[in-house]
């Protein structure tokens, strides 16, 4: 389970990108942490995965507390980040370089195999596409088996086909090892498509400003009126949260629940 | 041959047809220029003294390279160019990955090593000279000098400005900073270290011939003081084209011995 408590930051120049941001996830949930530009969805991420630390409050994953990057936390970035002078099996296996040779060579061909990408594995990410180099990046995370996996606005240069058919890719892997993922979006559908949850952000202080549940069975039919209501609910809590404060009437303490 | 095949324009040949003129027309300037001055002396209307034309000047080189003067005076050169571009990529290197890595090495070094770059390097001949003698330890010392700032730079420069995203990449995978170093900053800041190598080689070359004019016994730029002090403008031009053919047999054997390292690399460099 991921936790994050009271968590803050506050960066050098008095910029308040998270203020008092509580969340828990269950092992194996998705959440989709969704919001306007500048609601600290990016910020959240790079504490979670230890990348910078925290003004205030506390990160655990299975109760160990996160103080820099932890083995048990794989990160897959809004760009794929792929090494240049590495193919893409040394690529994707880049993580694994403290286990014996010939398990890390079966699993980077497991992993390769899974994101559809056996045949590259000798090629540079240079001759890959962009789709196919996010693919690399996934399985890049994967392959070292965290517990927690944040994704990044990792689909967010890519065109609408590629996209989803990377977010089938996604839960074929997830649903191997069933890992907590936190996917940080700004995209309504990416979020209804793949969360447990949708948690909404509100930006300056960014925090959590609501929660949306998703229980839609999969596979997801994007054209099923299930799909456009959740759709429809996580939009509007969207366009609550981007509404300045001072114009908002008090919101019932169950709105969310209610809105339909 | 398919339906698609016919129906495709073949644009293919008319391409070549224009890329084989492309590359020659670098070729058509001096070669036009070379035969109209060749012609010019031949027919009388130029004298050539001074200006020697192709033929004599091919002829001049053919003599050196026949007495074994081209080998004796060429690889004198060379050797001092190898000397003290070995010392200086070292110190330069060296002194580049520790600015660039350490900044607190940058806060100690580095305002030093600029002002030490802003003298112009021919300015410690004279210091040399009276340090190291006027054989060859001033000489390699001075082309050293040449070589160490532009590698320095370069080094410094490719070191800061590796990608932050690469880095953090590295940093979630938890390594440690030798193997930051290793795996992630040193393929890095590889190709901007050649790039470097490459501009310091070059400025070996340059202080190799101040070096030589300073007193030298043997080397190509003695043959060149030699050719002004006798009256040899055909000797000056061959040695001229002797460094000019060394120069870039150098930078194309360093390029070919760099390559495998940057073979990754998604940039149209190898055409430079």
């Amino acid at each position: 389970m991921l936790a994050l408590a009271h968590l803050s930051k506050t960066y050098a120049d008095g910029t308040r990108a998270l203020a008092d941001v509580n969340l828990e996830v269950r092992a194996g949930e998705i959440v989709a942490l969704i919001g306007g530009s500048g609601c600290g969805k990016t910020t959240l991420m790079r504490l979670v995965a230890g990348l910078d630390r925290p003004s205030a409050g506390a990160i655990r994953v299975d109760g160990e507390a996160v103080e820099g990057p932890h083995p048990a936390v794989g990160v897959v970035f809004q760009e794929p980040r792929l090494l240049p002078w590495l193919d893409i099996a040394d690529n994707v296996g880049f993580g694994l370089l403290d286990r014996p040779a010939p398990e890390r060579r079966a699993r980077v061909a497991a992993a390769l195999e899974r994101v559809g990408l056996a045949e590259h594995a000798r090629r540079r990410p240079r001759d890959l596409s962009g789709g196919q180099q996010q693919r690399v990046a996934i399985a890049r995370a994967f392959v070292t088996r965290p517990r927690v996996l944040l994704l990044d606005e990792p689909f967010s240069a890519l065109d609408a086909l590629t996209r989803a058919s990377l977010h089938e890719g996604l839960l074929a892997l997830w649903g191997q090892d069933r890992p907590t993922i936190v996917l940080v979006t700004h995209d309504v559908g990416e979020a209804v498509a793949l969360a447990d949850r949708a948690v909404v952000m509100r930006p300056k202080p960014g925090r959590v400003d609501d929660e949306v549940p998703l229980r839609l069975a999969r596979p997801r039919d994007r054209a099923s009126p299930a799909f456009e209501a959740a759709s429809r609910r996580v939009m509007a809590a969207l366009d609550r949260s981007l509404t300045p404060d001072e114009s908002r009437p008090a919101r019932e303490p169950q709105g969310a629940a209610l809105w339909w | 041959m398919t339906a698609t095949d016919t129906l495709a324009p073949s644009p293919a040949p008319a391409r070549t047809a224009l890329r084989v003129p492309a590359a020659a027309l670098g070729l058509a300037l001096p070669v036009v220029m070379a035969l109209a001055w060749e012609g010019a002396v031949r027919m009388g209307i130029a004298e050539g003294r001074l200006m020697p034309p192709p033929s004599r000047i091919g002829a001049m080189l053919l003599d050196l390279a026949r007495s074994g003067d081209l080998v004796l005076h060429g690889g004198a050169t060379l050797g001092r160019v190898a000397a003290g571009f070995a010392l200086g990529a070292v110190a330069g290197i060296g002194f580049g990955a520790l600015s660039g890595a350490s900044p607190p090495a940058r806060r100690l070094l580095d305002p030093t090593l600029q002002a030490l770059r802003a003298i112009p390097s021919i300015a410690w001949v004279p210091l040399f000279i009276l340090w190291l003698g006027i054989f060859e330890a001033s000489k390699v010392a001075l082309i050293a000098v040449g070589v160490f700032f532009p590698v320095y730079l370069g080094v410094v420069g490719a070191i800061l400005g590796v990608d932050r995203k690469l880095v953090e990449v590295g940093r979630v995978f938890r390594l440690n900073r030798s193997q930051l170093a290793r795996r992630i900053l040193l393929p890095a800041v590889l190709p901007d270290t050649v790039t470097a190598l490459r501009s310091g080689l070059g400025l070996g070359f340059m202080f190799v011939v101040a070096a030589e004019f300073m007193g030298a016994s043997e080397g190509l730029g003695y043959l060149l003081v030699d050719g002004q002090q006798m009256g040899k403008p055909d000797q000056i031009l061959a040695a001229i084209i002797a460094f000019a053919l060394l120069g870039k047999a150098a930078d194309t054997l360093l390029v070919a011995a760099t390559a495998p390292l940057l073979r990754w690399q998604d940039t149209a460099r190898e055409r430079l």
